[in-house]
């Protein structure tokens, strides 16, 4: 009977471990960082991995999660005899919410992937070592330029988000709930605020830090083998996706509350 | 007063869970000198080398380099006048063949032509063409990569080389190949060199000294022209590849 129990005791005694441990590792990636010297050039190859070839997928599901959420709202609204609220709706929505984690989301499944099976790689075939005995700190060269890049580059994938969410909401607003296109812009700007926007952005980069630290934590400890890689792999994704859903209620408590 | 030895262990511990891989292990490499070590598969020398470096760290026991105790972390002044062969070669996957050999320059923030023309020449010193210098790591065949490896771990004139199986995965010929320039290198360059391996061939071609690592401790150690009249039981059956003797795989 007490099997599950001690199971989930025992799952939760883990996790907790292993969120101390991913704790301790964002400090000393900081600190590295802090410390130089620093691999600009890195830095550069990063963000286009990071940043650049992440647009085309954050790009479409926000237009679809934006379009998506005006027919939801039309919805909702009908029954208030609210449909006007639409645009500033959408707007709000999107800036504060589910554009950063709807990035957020997909970065993780893009980035933290790749940087953990890219590192987890590395260190089953001995090339963090060798980094090591070529005086080079691992943590400098392979963590702080990805941790630096994913950092500024979610922000970035969060506004063109933004943009093609409402953009989405738009669409639906003229196309099928009968908005007259002026109007509608008009009215998401209007409502609009930039603390709206900054704080999704501010989100975006906490994301994109939780993304490439859990991606390089993960990679670092990879057991031996493709099944080690593997399974870093898949433990970066999701430790990642959970902690962004976890990050972002707190932020949203902190910025939002009261 | 005698010169320091370049590397030396004193009580060596490691083990991993309840494997324990090195249970007092004293180690000796004089300055100058090739030693290499012997052993079978899993008996712990990767791990031996690791230790060194401070790439794991021993549960007890000290590494002394050029007479320095280390604390058991990598030292930034050993590495720097330091080189490895790995056993897979280990080249940066993202880097061209010549990136990986200056890599050192390049971080160093040498000018770029300087590093390359110093890579280049490296090349050739283990018996590759120029046109190599911009493949990558993926387009080399196993005994390549292990050349521009090596070509890695000399490309700063490092006093202190270690070869981790160097031979391991090649056909006699390119293993033949290897070995003789490791020995030509370590012969030109006066240094200090630290290899495992357990191919015979190595042994013969690279060694000064030999020593055998078994049971997490040196078992027997003594010049490389006189192993084959060792009287160790487990050394002759090791270096004549018996299956039946005193040796049994853990
Ligand atoms: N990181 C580790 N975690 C757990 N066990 C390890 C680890 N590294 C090494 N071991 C264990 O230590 C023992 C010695 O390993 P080591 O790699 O040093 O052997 P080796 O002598 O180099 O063998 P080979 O000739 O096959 O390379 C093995 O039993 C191995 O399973
Ligand atoms: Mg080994």
């Amino acid at each position: 009977m007490t099997g599950p129990l001690v199971a989930t005791g025992r799952a939760t005694r883990e996790a907790l471990a292993g969120i101390g441990a991913l704790a301790r590792f964002a400090a000393r990636v900081v600190a590295a960082g802090l410390r130089g010297p620093f691999h600009g050039v890195e830095v550069l190859r990063q963000l286009g991995a990071i940043g650049w070839q992440s647009l085309p997928v954050v790009g479409l599901t926000a237009l679809f999660t934006g379009a998506a959420l005006a027919l939801q709202i039309h919805a909702g609204g009908a029954r208030f005899n609210a449909e006007s609220v639409v645009p500033s709706i959408v707007a709000i929505g999107i800036t504060r919410e589910l554009g950063p984690v709807m990035a957020g989301l997909m970065v993780a499944a893009r980035v933290a992937s790749s940087i953990a099976a890219e590192i987890g790689t590395m260190k089953v075939t001995q090339q963090i070592d060798a980094l090591v005995t070529l005086s080079t700190d691992p943590l400098k060269y392979l963590a702080v330029p990805r941790v630096l890049a994913a950092t500024l580059a979610v922000p970035v994938l969060v506004a063109v988000g933004d943009s093609l969410g409402i953009m989405g909401g738009w669409l639906v607003g003229i196309g099928r709930l009968g908005f007259d296109a002026q109007t509608y812009l008009v009215n998401t700007v209007e409502f609009l605020e930039v603390w709206d926007i900054a704080s999704g952005l501010v989100k975006g980069a906490a994301f994109g830090f939780i993304v490439a630290v859990t991606g390089c934590f993960f990679g670092m400890r990879s057991g031996q083998g493709a099944q080690g890689v593997g399974r870093a792999t898949k433990a970066a994704v999701v430790t990642a996706a959970v902690l962004i859903l976890a990050a972002n209620y707190a932020l949203t408590e902190l910025f939002f509350r009261g | 007063m005698a010169e320091a030895p370049a590397i030396r262990t004193h009580a060596l511990h490691k083990a991993f869970g309840a494997t324990r891989v090195l249970r007092g292990l004293d180690l000796e490499v004089a300055r100058g000198e090739s030693l290499v070590v012997i052993g079978g598969s899993g008996s712990g020398k990767s791990v031996l080398l690791k230790c060194i470096l401070g790439l794991e760290i021993p549960d007890a026991g000290e590494v002394w380099l050029d007479g320095q105790p280390t604390g058991g972390r990598p030292r930034p002044a050993f590495l720097e006048r330091f080189g490895m062969l790995f056993q897979g070669a280990a080249l940066f996957d993202s880097l061209s063949v010549w990136q990986n050999v200056a890599f050192r320059l390049l971080r160093d923030r040498r000018p770029p032509a300087q590093a390359r023309a110093r890579a280049i020449e490296k090349l050739a010193r283990v018996g590759l063409a120029p046109e190599v210098a911009d493949l990558f790591p993926a387009q080399l065949s196993g005994g390549m990569a292990k050349r521009v490896g090596l070509a890695r771990a000399i490309a700063t004139d490092p006093a202190v080389i270690f070869f981790d199986e160097p031979t391991t995965g090649l056909d006699p010929i390119m293993a033949g190949v290897i070995n003789g320039l490791i020995r030509d290198i370590v012969a030109e360059t006066g240094a200090t060199a630290l290899t495992i391996t357990h191919d015979m061939a190595s042994v013969r071609a690279i060694a000064d000294r030999v020593a055998m690592l078994h049971a997490g401790t040196i078992r027997w150690t003594g010049r490389a022209a006189g192993l084959d009249d060792a009287e160790d039981p487990m050394v002759q059956q090791f270096i004549h590849g018996r299956p039946e003797g005193p040796f049994t795989q853990p």
